[in-house]
């Protein structure tokens, strides 16, 4: 119990460390030091996480509590006392094999966070000397015309999260290269807006596991003589479904709804279509645009984890079942430290995308 | 002058033409219908004005008698429900860059610079000057409206008189025939309001580009006007009034206010909006 405060205690620093990292940077507009702002901005956010991670502490315990007697009891009434007593010690020596398994405490997920990444670092090393290994091997395989060598041994945690990052880019760029051409082309004409709309408003709510289930009967069909990654083509092809809808609507909205006094000076300009479209449409639409990206981006994110899940495609939501379903003593905890990272790296890549949209609204008090 | 032959009696409403080489803007019978719910509205009938080449008319009338309607039917962006319309003597097709316009909201594009916002307009009237030849125009329209320093700031980080500024480069740089303003000062304080009168009449000037102007300023119409057109309320509005205003030109606004006639003129106006 003494270590794991100690753990706690470092895991609240640096946590207390990393707020402090991402709060100095909305402290831009007044570089005096003030009282009241410093209360405000670092010390009540730095209290909600302590509290936060308090609560989460004394409900993991109270848990731990209720699963540790059951097994107790359990105990006592399948063998009898003396197997009772045998329980209790185990369970208070910290023995994996008669753990409770329930809510892990904010220790043991720190603990598993740092397995994670010792085991990343263990993997990654191996497949660096596997590379090194292999070199000049493949290298005469290439030369000969073969396929090279390639590594296939179990992906780390961190390489889940890249792969995790790469389907959700390649489905947030499909749903890019889909919604703002269709964006545009129905914002610009009132009647396919209507022609369309039905459509829209239909598959909207489509749920992302339905989307799935369709994509995997085209895609599967479609793969069928290729030996390409369909679980990955499946996955990020659903992910882009999914998650276009915002931006298509957003992008429709922002063209159809362009200021009626920038279209009269086109008119009086007399601006060619494409000059129209160009210089005055969809810059005007651009803050709505990215606002449609900004959502899509992190529906995208959040279908994700439970595509990879059900398509069985690695990444983060294969991560979290694999660990579900393994049921080790530390899974648990894995899977809250994977749903910390998922919720750390949605969080930042709508900071990206609030950061690229700031830069492209000229409106920018209405956004700040 | 040409308008000291003008006596307000005998350009009277449907009164005498001018002679059609000097006539530049030609509304005949004009008539503009809006159809509402309760049925059609019926904004201006046997609306009739010759405006004549490098002439500052000026508009006024009660809110809502359809000034912006007939403005606009002018620029081309509202469709014309009776009569017609001639630049020239030719009938005009929609909106068109021989018909600047100078809307009430400076309408910059938001997302560009003052330079930009005037090249956009440059870029279209002139395809075939360079580059550079285009950028010179601008500059040199920006310069005029004292805008110098300001070339390169994005339009939503002017003021709201700046921008107007930028509004009247761009419509003076496309060299239209005929420059259109509704209310370009309305939204704009005293101050600066006066400032931009001084800066509009200074190009103008310069330029002579027939301008119709619309203000419900009395003091502003008789400033900057060669004739003052009064229009009567609405439905159905026509013109009520012409007023020749026969200061020299180029005015200052202490000559104009010192002259005689000025509280004369005043006098004119306002008795027609009040009645
Ligand atoms: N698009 C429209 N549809 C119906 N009625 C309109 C429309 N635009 C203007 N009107 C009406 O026409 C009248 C004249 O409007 P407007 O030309 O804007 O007047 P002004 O510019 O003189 O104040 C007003 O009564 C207004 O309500
Ligand atoms: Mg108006």
């Amino acid at each position: 119990m003494k270590q794991s405060v100690t753990v706690n205690k470092t895991q609240e620093l640096k946590l207390a460390g990393a707020a402090k990292a991402a709060l100095s940077k909305f402290k831009v507009k007044s570089p005096k030091f003030d009282l009241k702002t410093f209360l405000r901005k670092v010390i009540v956010p730095l209290a909600s996480i302590l509290l936060f991670i308090g609560l989460w502490h004394i409900g993991a315990k109270a848990l731990f509590n209720i699963e540790a007697d059951y097994k107790i009891q359990k105990a006592l009434t399948d063998q009898g006392q003396a197997a009772a007593n045998a329980m209790a010690a185990c369970i208070a020596s910290g023995d994996i094999s008669c753990q409770p398994n329930t809510l892990p405490s904010p220790a043991q997920v720190w603990e598993s966070f740092n397995t994670l990444i010792a085991d990343h670092k263990v993997i990654s090393a191996d497949k660096l000397a596997f590379k090194e290994k292999t070199a000049a091997l493949n290298e005469k395989r290439i030369s000969e015309g073969k396929d090279p060598i390639t590594y296939t041994g179990r992906p780390s945690f961190v390489d889940q999260i890249f792969t995790s990052l790469k389907t959700v880019f390649a489905g947030f760029l499909l749903a890019f290269f889909i919604a703002v051409p269709i964006g545009i082309i129905i914002g610009l004409s009132d009647t396919l807006r209507n022609a369309f709309n039905w459509l829209i408003q239909v598959f909207k709510p489509v749920s992302p596991v339905v989307w799935l289930l369709l994509v995997f009967m085209i895609v599967k069909t479609m793969t069928k003589d290729s030996n390409s990654d369909s679980a990955f083509i499946i996955s990020f092809i659903s992910v882009g479904l999914c998650a276009m809808w915002a931006t298509l609507v957003n992008t429709a909205m922002g063209v159809s709804s362009v200021d009626k006094d920038y279209i009269n000076v086109a008119k009086v300009l007399k601006l060619g279509p494409l000059q129209k479209v160009f210089k005055v449409i969809l810059p005007s639409s651009l803050p709505l645009i990215f606002t449609g990206l900004r959502i899509t981006l992190s529906v995208a994110w959040m279908v994700l984890i439970a595509i990879e899940l059900l398509a069985q495609s690695p990444g983060l939501g294969s991560f979290v079942w694999e660990e579900f379903q393994n049921g080790a003593n530390d899974s648990n905890s894995k899977i809250i430290v994977a749903m910390f990272i998922i919720g750390i790296i949605g969080f930042l890549l709508d900071r990206i995308m609030l950061t690229i949209q700031n830069m492209v609204s000229f409106n920018k008090n209405a956004t700040a | 002058m040409e308008t000291e032959t003008i006596t307000i009696k005998d350009n009277h409403v449907n009164g005498i033409s001018f002679p059609s080489d000097r006539i530049m803007l030609d509304l005949k019978d004009l008539k503009k219908v809006y159809p509402t719910p309760k049925g059609d509205y019926v904004v201006l009938e046997h609306l009739n004005l010759q405006i004549l080449k490098e002439e500052f008319v000026t508009i006024i009338g009660h809110s809502g008698c359809g000034k912006t309607t007939m403005l606009s039917m002018i620029a081309g962006l509202n469709p014309i429900s009776g009569g017609d319309i001639a630049v020239l003597g030719n009938p005009i097709q929609g909106p068109g860059p021989d018909r600047g316009v100078i809307f009430q909201a400076p309408s910059l594009m938001p997302w560009m610079t003052a330079l930009q916002n005037v090249l956009l307009g440059v870029n279209r009237v002139f395809p075939h000057a360079s580059k550079a030849q285009r950028k010179d125009i601008a500059k040199y329209y920006l310069h005029k409206v004292g805008l110098d320093g300001a070339f390169d700031k994005k339009a939503n980080e002017l003021s709201q008189g700046m921008q107007q500024r930028v509004g009247i480069a761009r419509a003076f740089a496309i060299k239209p025939k005929v420059l259109l303003l509704d209310e370009p000062f309305g939204m704009l304080d005293s101050l600066t309001r006066g400032e931009l009168q001084d800066i509009l009449i200074e190009i103008w000037n310069k330029e002579k580009i027939t301008a119709v102007m619309i203000t419900h300023d009395v003091d502003e119409a008789i400033f900057l006007a060669d004739r003052v057109v009064m229009m009567t309320s609405g439905p159905r509005a026509k013109i009520g009034d012409v007023l020749p205003i026969k200061f020299e030109r180029p005015r200052t606004r202490k000559s104009v206010l010192e002259h005689e006639d000025y509280y004369k003129y005043r006098k004119h106006l306002i008795d027609f909006l009040e009645h």
